[in-house]
């Protein structure tokens, strides 16, 4: 993966996968604590303990269609370089949470990427579900809820390619006020 | 620069799309639309389908084509990606491998536009496919 939005565009997809009616994905930059967070959670359908702790195991999927599953592992190994980790919690019916934390200034941290176009992506391919997206800075947090866009949109689908372009550069100037690293 | 879009701005653009649009109607009955699935498991995000799917929602607004773009899983063939089922209406799908934006311009102009065949086309059993859709 070239950057940390392609990740959580894969992770989020093991949401959907999932079932997810909601989907959470979560990054908090702190430059004081030299802490980069992602966090994606779901409400989907969950993993049992014994499949949660290997999940970050490249030979362990829930596919059919191939043999690996190199979605967590690769996410994993990216944290890990920069002294990072990956943590994942989850309940079967309850939902997954997947917790990434990379050192904000590390060489080996992974650029952000384009977050906005990935969040509008996973918005608009999957209208049914509920996607909400919040970037909190030191400066100030940018929030993103497909409801309240859908509430705005009164019926019109999100996947309109003029709202796509709307939503995208909507979401970039918000970051860019609240001075995101990248 | 100027002050910062906000969901207020939203309301607005939505006005101005809804007056020149009739896509939402047909929207709501896809099968007379062409449909796009490009696959976007890790192994196709790697490959980069996301520029790929972006290109496509892009183009088709450009080219005035009415079209649906939507994602899929992994359909087992990892080592073509990215990957892309196209399905024209009334027909049954054929899915390309290695497309990159170059190739998705061809699979525009000459299949979606003109039902002509375009190299690099992964052979599959119908069936299969529709299995692999079930499945995820």
């Amino acid at each position: 993966m070239k950057d940390l939005s392609l990740h959580i565009l894969d992770i989020a997809q093991n949401s959907i996968s999932a079932k997810a009616g909601t989907i959470e994905v979560e990054i908090t930059e702190n430059v004081k604590s030299d802490l980069y967070s992602i966090v994606i959670k779901d409400d989907g359908i969950g993993m049992t303990p014994e499949f949660a702790a290997k999940a970050t195991d490249p030979y362990v999927t829930s596919r059919t269609t191939r043999k690996v599953g190199l979605g967590l592992p690769l996410l994993k190994q990216n944290a890990e370089r920069t002294g990072g980790s990956l943590k994942i919690e989850s309940e079967v019916g309850i939902g997954t949470k997947v917790t990434t934390s990379f050192s904000l200034s590390n060489f080996d941290r992974p650029p952000l990427g384009d977050i906005a176009g990935t969040i509008v992506l996973l918005a608009a391919a999957n209208l049914k579900t509920r996607l909400i997206y919040r970037h909190i800075t030191e400066i100030s947090t940018f929030i993103f809820d497909t409801n309240e866009i859908n509430e705005m949109l009164d019926g019109m689908p999100l996947s309109d390619p003029g709202i796509i372009r709307f939503l995208k550069e909507m979401i970039n100037e918000n970051l860019h006020e609240i001075k995101i690293a990248g | 620069m100027g002050q910062v879009k906000s969901l207020a701005d939203l309301r607005k653009i939505k006005d101005d799309l809804q007056g020149k649009m009739s896509l939402r109607e047909n929207s709501n009955n896809p099968e007379s639309l062409v449909q796009v699935r490009v696959a976007m498991a890790t192994c196709g995000i790697a490959s980069g389908a996301k520029q790929v799917m972006d290109f496509f929602i892009e183009e088709f607004e450009k080219r005035n084509i009415q079209a649906v773009v939507t994602q899929t899983g992994c359909m087992g063939y990892c080592f073509a990606e990215p990957t892309v089922e196209i399905t024209l209406p009334g027909q049954a799908p054929v899915v390309y491998g290695y497309v990159d934006t170059r190739k998705a311009d061809d699979i525009i102009e000459k299949y979606i536009k003109n039902g002509e065949l375009v190299e690099g086309i992964i052979p599959v059993n119908y069936e299969t496919i529709e299995k692999n859709k079930e499945e995820r």
